[in-house]
């Protein structure tokens, strides 16, 4: 017989686990965020004061690289949909045999470091690379003009960073839609356009927003693809947060930022599940 | 004309479908081609072919003692993490219990939180109860992120299983003990294989995390950013090419034996 206790035994470890080295360095961390620095002390000391205007402060300073983080988040996040949306219906629908092949190659990037692979974007859109010549040769750019150390080219950095996150669970739900549907709505005179509307987008919902959402939140944290591809005027929240951890030993600020970041992703991220309307989230 | 434009619309996917993957491999190409650069310290320009950087890999100082520390990093924290998640996702998944979806919301959390928080909230622990940052913190840091991806991905495989099987396996008077092991776990075992693999990738090319809570010790991602300002050696573009084509074929193998077993 199955004991009551099964479930409680199979989940202590992993959930202590959580407990031990989630939820405590949070609780920690939101500690450390209403510090102040200790008067005539040395750089990197702090004291508990719980001082909450901590976080006017940190958000007032950082108010550009706040608006830039969700700014390029979302706009990297609808490239992406627009560029894995074909993509994963293209591999559902017609990819046959080839469908598991194609798939695989939708991950095997991954493999080849992340950062090797925006160091090599860097080299091809930089002053050096094939594409900047040709664009100034065809005077699409002038020739003042760069891709690289730009908005433009972290947008591009992040969407193409997290575009399999976007397409694996697209592929998930339009792969569990039954063609059968699709000619259903054709036979009752319904055009390309309107099937697609009214039947394929509202069944694929659940990877739409699994996909949204894995690629959403990464980038809204992320440093690197504004480290690498950017420039001083692109800079993300990240990378405020990790040169106050590292360069500038400003814990408080470094944790007030990194909780407001938490705040604002969940709220934003259950406002979009209640109007997207899936309950289950992953 | 309807025909002519359900072909046109048909091969219009397919076409975009080619373009879109050239867009996810240009930089892997272009990562491989720079590989046999005759490059000398920085690998930025084309200087000419040469085989000597695959001849010796580790030629480079450091690159390889990260490689090793990110493939140990990877092992242990795909190892942890997939047994404690499985667990995670057999409970969720096959028993009702209080706190439920407590549990849900606590695997969910940490798949909402920016690498970053996650990175600097455990980094504050370890310094408040005076841990040095290094390999372990690294451990504890990939396991925490790398748990709840095994724990959906599980939960999936075992919420797909057609439960008439064990059933069955009850029906020929196997004890639960057996029906688990014989039918239940082999069933199970191809998504706690993918879910290893997904843990073991997703560690393996972790920077952000790691650079809070990795202290001196170098993993492979950690030393190709820290390289990047003076120029990344071409034997990074070797170790990165390589592990492209290893996953590939493990992959590819996987698939075959899967095929088969399904065909014997």
């Amino acid at each position: 017989m199955r004991k009551l206790s099964t479930p409680y035994l199979l989940l202590i470890p992993g959930m202590g686990f959580l407990f031990t080295f989630f939820l405590l360095p949070l609780l920690n961390l939101a500690q450390t965020s209403t510090q102040t620095p200790v008067g005539g002390g040395d750089t990197g000391e702090y004291e508990q004061s719980w001082r909450f205007a901590n976080y006017l402060d940190a958000f007032l300073e950082n108010k550009e690289q706040f608006g830039r983080s969700f700014l390029y988040a979302l706009l990297a996040t609808v490239l992406a949909l627009a560029i894995a949306y074909p993509l994963a219906y293209t591999i559902a629908f017609k990819g046959g045999r080839f469908k598991n092949v194609l798939l695989v190659l939708v991950i095997a990037p991954f493999f080849t470091s992340f950062l090797l692979r925006t160091i090599a974007w860097k080299q091809i859109l930089g002053e050096e690379g094939p594409v900047v010549p040709t664009l100034r040769s065809l005077h699409i750019i002038s020739e003042s003009t760069t891709l690289t150390s730009s908005a433009f080219a972290v947008v591009m950095g992040l969407t193409y960073n997290f575009l399999p996150f976007m397409t694996l669970p697209l592929y998930a739900s339009i792969d569990r839609i039954d063609p059968r549907t699709l000619e259903a709505s054709g036979d009752l005179y319904a055009n390309g356009f309107t099937t697609f509307r009214r039947v394929t987008l509202p069944l694929s919902m659940p990877g739409v927003v699994a996909g949204t959402l894995l690629t959403f939140i990464p980038a809204a944290g992320d440093y690197v693809n504004a480290a690498i591809l950017g420039s001083p005027q692109t800079k993300m929240l990240g990378n405020v947060i990790e040169s106050r951890y590292f360069k500038i030993v400003d814990y408080p600020t470094a944790a007030a930022l990194s909780f407001t970041l938490m705040a604002a992703i969940l709220i934003l991220v259950t406002v979009y599940v209640r109007k997207a309307g899936t309950e289950e989230l992953v | 004309m309807n025909t002519v434009s359900r072909w046109f619309g048909r091969n219009l996917l397919r076409v975009y479908a080619v373009v879109a993957f050239t867009y996810l491999f240009i930089p892997v190409a272009y990562t491989f081609v720079f590989s046999f650069n005759d490059s000398g310290k920085s690998n930025l320009i084309w200087k000419g072919f040469t085989w000597a950087n695959w001849q010796n890999p580790c030629g480079a100082p450091e690159v390889c003692t990260a490689l090793g520390n990110s493939i140990k990093i990877g092992l242990l924290a795909t190892t942890f993490a997939t047994i404690l998640g499985t667990m995670i996702a057999f409970a969720i998944a096959r028993h009702r219990y209080k706190g439920r979806s407590t549990t849900n919301l606590l695997i969910f959390l940490p798949m909402a939180t920016p690498e970053i928080v996650l990175g600097a909230s455990l980094l504050s622990l370890f310094l408040v109860f005076q841990i040095n940052p290094g390999f372990w913190p690294t451990v504890i840091a990939h396991v925490l992120f790398c748990m709840s991806f095994v724990v959906v991905t599980v939960k999936a495989r075992i919420a797909s299983l057609d439960p008439r099987l064990e059933q069955a396996a009850m029906d020929l008077y196997a004890n639960e003990r057996e029906t688990f092991r014989r039918v239940t776990l082999p069933l199970v075992a191809p998504g706690i294989a993918a879910a290893a693999l997904l843990a073991f990738s997703l560690s393996f090319d972790d920077f952000i995390i790691t650079n809070f809570n990795s202290g001196t010790m170098t993993t492979f991602p950690k030393f190709i950013y820290t390289s990047a300002a003076r120029g990344i050696p071409a034997q990074a573009n070797v170790i990165g090419s390589a592990m492209f084509f290893l996953a590939l074929a493990i992959v590819i193998i996987g698939q075959f034996v899967s095929r088969k077993r399904k065909v014997s």
